[in-house]
């Protein structure tokens, strides 16, 4: 598979780059965040969106979706990326979806699918609880209670939760923290007696929430997968939704650095344009090289996760570790390089930086996946 | 890709794979640790052992020590997607590749595209066959970054040239049979179109050349003097004063050839090497954190990389590469390359310093260390790489 999209592919890129720069430019969530939106992201964009096909990206055509792959999710997310549009579509329409599509029996998915794909269902998934990502680490309780089971714990940083209508959550059935097995995913209501649920307004005006559960109960059948064996259906979606995470990351590190490069052709000091200075131009092509690796990266990690999602791990570990240090870099550069102008809210460089910091946290940062490359090569 | 292309691809790749398994010596299936494992070819070439001999030749015979060039030139006239399987299979049995030279790598790709019918007759197969060694005649003592104020100069004397002046780090020019060689055929003109790009035999009379020791030890660049050479006009590659253009092009071939230099894909991790001698803690994790993470840094950008290494070709087959997209390649691969070997002296501690003895292959690690350091040097420097991604790419002002 050659690392260049196809014609079918740039198609998409266009048609949700026309969307989302038309409805969704930066000052689409500068609106959102200023006005304290209860939702905090547009659902007539969203139903949009979904008329587009873009909610229903991932969902198989016999449940209304389109049936296409991760690399044309992470199309769609690079162009998020560009603008930061607040939208449901990571957690819906990526992780969601794909734990739904993976995991779920016949019920469920004829139950749920068609109702992301039409647009008309959030759904999140439920899955750290410390500071970190540390999926192994999961200790909410389930305990088995009649026909069904009794949830008892607290997830932080759910995205979306304070919208979802269908949260996905990781539960320990067996075993402790720290061990793979033991895990299972259950679907559980919102409304559920017992469920406890904060928006958290994070840094980047994105949404999330901490959400508590107080012995939640569970019917048998909103087991999504098999009891104990969850380890390895969360691991692929997680990897899907680092995948989709890397690609918008991609999308705002290039959009900054193009703002960047623009910025250096257009300033004056000292009587020059700044970009003719050739420390700066040796930082801007650095961080050039940075994106068309990550880019390159991305793509990789993408057409692994199509090819076969139990074998792309590794792949993922790479483009979310560079993707993590690249975004990081870029909006750091594109922060100094504007100069005072870089610090003030009225410009929207600041908001590329905020969203940077929140994207190098979900599902685990630089760091996490850096040492994941080295377990798997045993050092 | 149809299904029935890539049905035949598959047939190619299985193909492929039964030749390499029966053809290549299991001596060449191991990465090259020293300069005697690496067989350039030229009029006094000898294989360093009989396996290197047989590998190379039915890789010749075969067309594959230039698997992309047209077969009546001595190629293999694989298509590009052929001879990505090719270079797939052989990283996946760690083959060597069977002959190392800047006739492949440089002048080649150079000849077909500037070369008139003659030219490429004559020296194609030579260099596919390894018959003819070549050396690059760039630098010269004060053009080195700034190329074209290169001032060895050549003046017309009816049919032919008369070459006077003076080249460095010309690689291996104390072994090399021919030159491909940058003059100045027209001092008048502006700078950049003044040059011609010329070969000449480096038996010709005028020629000589002075190895440079290095701080590796080795002398792999010479000092090249030209004292009243005569060279055919027939010999210049594409126009007259032109050169600059042959010159360009030659050098996006040789900055992805550094580019790759670092790229092994075969072979052990870097960590399973560190911890030979760094150790191994309870866990079975290398017993120096610092250092761990450094590696696995390292392998995180190695990889990216290599993804990148590949998506610039698939580019390119594309036609959508940026030409200067090379030089970004080269300045990453050195940088990195640099970095590999930071990383090899400091995980192999004490034992990485010996220079001389049989135990360390006559420090083998050390000098391999100080010889990247020419890496980012060689081929245009980092920040010459730097200044053409920011001027050429990114369309910044100035200079």
């Amino acid at each position: 598979m050659a690392l260049v999209l196809t014609e079918e592919q740039s198609m998409l890129r266009d048609s949700a780059r026309g969307l989302i720069s038309d409805k969704a430019p930066v000052s689409h969530l500068r609106h959102l965040r200023d006005s304290k939106d209860p939702t905090g992201f547009s659902k007539e964009l969203w139903h949009a969106f979904a008329e587009m096909g873009f909610a229903g990206l991932l969902v198989p055509e016999e449940f209304g979706g389109s049936g296409l792959g991760y690399v044309e999710a992470g199309v769609v997310m690079e162009e998020i990326g560009r603008t930061l549009m607040p939208s449901p579509f990571l957690a819906t329409s990526v992780v969601a979806a794909s734990a739904l599509s993976r995991g779920g029996n016949a019920a469920q998915k004829s139950e749920y699918l068609p109702k992301v794909s039409n647009g008309s269902l959030l759904a999140t998934l439920a899955i750290d609880e410390g500071a970190k990502h540390r999926p192994l680490q999961t200790s909410l309780q389930a305990v088995r209670a009649g026909n069904g089971f009794k949830l008892s714990g607290a997830k932080a940083l759910v995205v979306d939760g304070h919208v979802a209508d269908l949260l996905i959550v990781a539960a320990r059935t067996a075993g402790s923290p720290g061990e793979r097995e033991g895990l299972t995913l259950f679907l559980v209501s919102p409304r559920a007696k017992g469920v406890a649920i904060e928006r958290t307004i994070m840094v980047d005006a994105h949404n999330a929430a901490r959400i508590e559960f107080a012995n939640v109960e569970v019917n048998a059948d909103s087991v999504l997968g098999e009891v104990d064996q969850g380890g390895a259906l969360l691991d692929g979606v997680l990897d899907i939704g680092r995948g989709a995470v890397a690609a918008e990351m991609v999308g705002l590190s290039d959009e900054v650095f193009n703002r960047t490069v623009e910025y250096l052709k257009s300033r004056k000091q000292f009587g020059k344009l700044i970009g003719e200075f050739q420390a700066l131009q040796h930082r801007a092509a650095e961080l050039y090289v940075d994106i068309e690796i990550t880019r390159a990266a991305t793509m990789k990690a993408l057409q692994a996760l199509d090819a076969d999602v139990a074998k792309a791990a590794l792949g993922v570990a790479v483009a979310k570790a560079r993707a993590g240090t690249t975004a990081t870099r870029a909006v750091q550069e594109g922060v100094q390089m504007h100069g005072g102008m870089g610090m003030t809210d009225q410009f929207d460089i600041g908001f590329f930086m905020k969203r940077a910091r929140v994207c190098e946290e979900l599902f685990g940062d630089a760091n996490y996946h850096t040492e994941q490359l080295a377990r798997a090569r045993e050092y | 890709m149809s299904e029935t292309e890539s049905a035949e691809l598959e047939t190619f790749r299985s193909e492929t794979r039964a030749w390499l398994e029966a053809n290549c010596p299991p001596e060449m299936r191991k990465p090259a640790t020293s300069d005697g494992d690496v067989f350039w070819g030229g009029r006094n070439a000898k294989f360093s052992s009989e396996p290197q001999r047989i590998w190379f030749e039915r890789m010749r015979d075969k067309g594959w020590t230039v698997p992309d060039w047209p077969r009546e030139y001595g190629g293999g006239g694989l298509s590009a997607a052929e001879h990505k399987v090719l270079r797939a299979e052989m990283a996946r049995m760690g083959a060597r590749p069977p002959l190392s030279s800047f006739g492949i790598w440089m002048l080649g790709p150079a000849l077909l595209k500037y070369g008139n019918d003659a030219q490429k007759k004559e020296h194609l197969p030579k260099i596919a066959a390894g018959e003819i060694r070549w050396c690059q005649g760039y630098s010269e003592p004060n053009a080195g970054s700034d190329l074209a104020s290169l001032q060895t100069r050549a003046e017309s004397d009816g049919d032919d040239f008369i070459i006077n002046g003076q080249k460095i780090w010309t690689s291996y020019a104390n072994y090399a049979d021919w030159i491909f060689c940058l003059v100045r055929t027209d001092p008048t003109a502006k700078k950049h179109d003044g040059i011609s790009f010329i070969l000449f035999d480096m038996t010709s009379k005028g020629v000589s050349t002075k190895p440079i020791l290095l701080i590796s030890g080795y002398s792999p660049f010479c000092e090249t003097f030209f004292d009243n050479v005569r060279v055919p006009k027939s010999h210049v590659v594409g126009t007259i004063n032109r050169g600059w253009d042959v010159a360009k092009y030659l050098l996006q071939h040789e900055r992805a050839m550094i580019s790759g230099m670092g790229e092994r894909g075969v072979g052990r991790p870097l960590g399973q090497i560190a911890a030979d001698s760094v150790g191994t803690d309870a866990l079975g994790r290398l017993d120096d954190a610092m250092l761990r993470g450094k590696i696995a840094n390292f392998d995180v950008d190695e990889a990216a990389l290599a993804a990148c290494a590949e998506r610039a070709v698939d580019l390119a087959k594309a036609g959508q590469a940026h030409p200067a997209f090379s030089s970004a390649m080269k300045y990453y691969g050195t940088e990195l390359n640099k970095r590999r070997y930071e990383i090899l002296m400091s995980a192999g501690g004490v034992d990485a310093l010996e220079w001389e003895s049989e135990r360390s292959k006559q420090g083998a690690r050390p000098r391999a260390w100080l010889r990247t350091k020419a890496n980012s040097i060689e081929g245009g420097t980092s920040e010459v790489m730097l200044g053409i991604v920011a001027k050429r790419i990114l369309d910044l002002p100035g200079a």
